[in-house]
């Protein structure tokens, strides 16, 4: 077996795992743009936000490594994988292209999808993840209301900011329909009631991000949705470099504390 | 701030004023307790269990705190203390104490807006910490920590933080 779970509670660390790694994999990402975002504030912006995600990841990565079997520390879970064993949507994994329009795209994106998720997770019947939910739900409305805020101020502002805004966009979209796909869910904990089932985020998603760019003038792109794969551990080949970076201390020095 | 003395902590009379005592790191004009991060203390057979609560998911200072609290019992004579963490019932700034917004507000900090149940939260306006002035705005939506924003006063030119409303 390469599922590092088993027993009875392997379906629901699998599944804990996956968000975990969604947010851990944006909040290094996105700490990328400390101290190369436009403005100062968006330093300050983003940084906070990619704290919030690393947040939310710890919470995840803390509850997925107590359900394995033996139980892993969340730096185990962190550090200590391969590109292969993460399970995170491709969306969040990709680079920036140096371009602030692509962070906002996938900021509003991602956003818009974790307050639909979260604020139906805050009722698991599994408290632990409840209790995560309902704490995240707060920090995910914050990002999305700044990710719109830039969107609308960028598609509706200049003529090459339009583009760029649409461009951003064009570029992020194949990238959504991974969000959506339920494959990954063990159907034991959707009749649980334990976990959200993803496929029904897709319409209270879209219209809302439909809403956001027909105030923002731009369009919501038709586009071939990209191959996916990320909830089976298949990967762009973003991620090796951006684990390398975030793995090298804790790999090198291990168990070393500060 | 008188809190307990060895004494009392140690016939258990007084844990709470200890654990109470303890200033949040990042915004240290407020004990843990004004903050409302302090959900509860128990003295139990094996010692003292400590509960806080964060006030975001990736607040940094809980490590911190979780220290200074130890730190709080063994000068009033206790080692038997362990601190846990809980998630739920989330955090909200609702649970910033009169005491708290009052201290917020001498710091210069603006307090988050004051809770009114049963209606959604709205921020139309902050008055200056400063000169008292209702003609603000806001600068910028994150700060110099999870819980602020930034927000500056078109009268006396000053700029001042705001304890977001959560």
């Amino acid at each position: 077996m390469s599922t590092p779970a088993r027993g009875p509670s392997a379906p629901l660390a699998a599944y804990v795992l996956a968000l975990a790694d969604d947010a851990l994999v944006a909040a290094q990402r996105t700490g990328e743009w400390i101290a190369a975002a436009p403005q100062i504030e968006e330093d300050v912006a983003l940084g906070n936000i990619a704290l919030d995600q690393l947040g939310q990841a710890r919470n995840l990565l803390t509850y997925a490594g107590s359900l394995q079997d033996p139980p892993r520390t969340e730096d185990d879970l962190a550090y200590l994988r391969g590109p292969e064993d993460f399970r995170n949507v491709q969306l969040v994994e990709r680079p920036w292209a140096d371009d602030f329009g692509v962070a906002m795209a996938r900021l509003l994106v991602l956003s818009t999808y974790l307050v639909e998720l979260y604020a139906r997770l805050a009722h698991s019947a599994d408290e632990t993840l409840a209790a995560v939910a309902a704490k995240a739900v707060k920090e995910v409305d914050y990002h999305r209301d700044h990710a719109t805020m830039w969107v609308l101020r960028l598609g509706d502002g200049t003529e090459e900011s339009h583009r760029r805004m649409q461009a951003a966009l064009d570029a992020e979209w194949p990238f959504t329909e991974e969000l959506f796909d339920d494959a990954y869910v063990d159907p034991t904990l959707l009749s649980g009631g334990v976990a959200v089932n993803p496929a029904v985020l897709r319409d209270p998603v879209s219209a809302r991000l439909a809403e956001v760019l027909a105030s923002a003038t731009l369009r919501v792109p038709q586009v071939t949705a990209a191959p996916g794969g990320g909830r089976e551990g298949r990967h762009t080949e973003h991620l090796a470099p951006l684990l390398e970076e975030m793995q090298a201390l804790a790999r090198a020095h291990p168990g070393a504390t500060w | 701030m008188v809190t307990g003395s060895t004494s009392e902590v140690s016939t258990g009379l007084d844990a709470w004023a200890v654990a109470a005592s303890v200033l949040d790191p990042e915004v240290p004009v407020l004990t843990i307790e004004d903050l409302g991060i302090l959900r509860d203390v128990a003295e139990g057979p094996d010692g003292v269990t400590v509960t806080i609560t964060p006030t975001y998911s990736g607040c940094p200072a809980m490590d911190a705190i979780r220290d200074d609290i130890l730190s709080a019992f063994r000068h009033a004579g206790r080692d038997d203390v362990r601190v846990e963490f809980v998630l739920a019932p989330a955090w909200t700034t609702d649970w910033i104490s009169e005491e708290g917004r009052r201290k917020l507000e001498e710091f210069g900090i603006a307090p988050p807006a004051r809770p009114v149940p049963g209606r959604v939260s709205l921020t139309l306006s902050l008055r200056c910490p400063q000169c008292g002035s209702p003609d603000t705005r806001e600068l910028s939506r994150f700060g110099s920590t999870a819980c602020k924003s930034l927000w500056v006063c078109n009268a006396c030119a000053e700029p001042f933080d705001h304890f977001k409303t959560l």
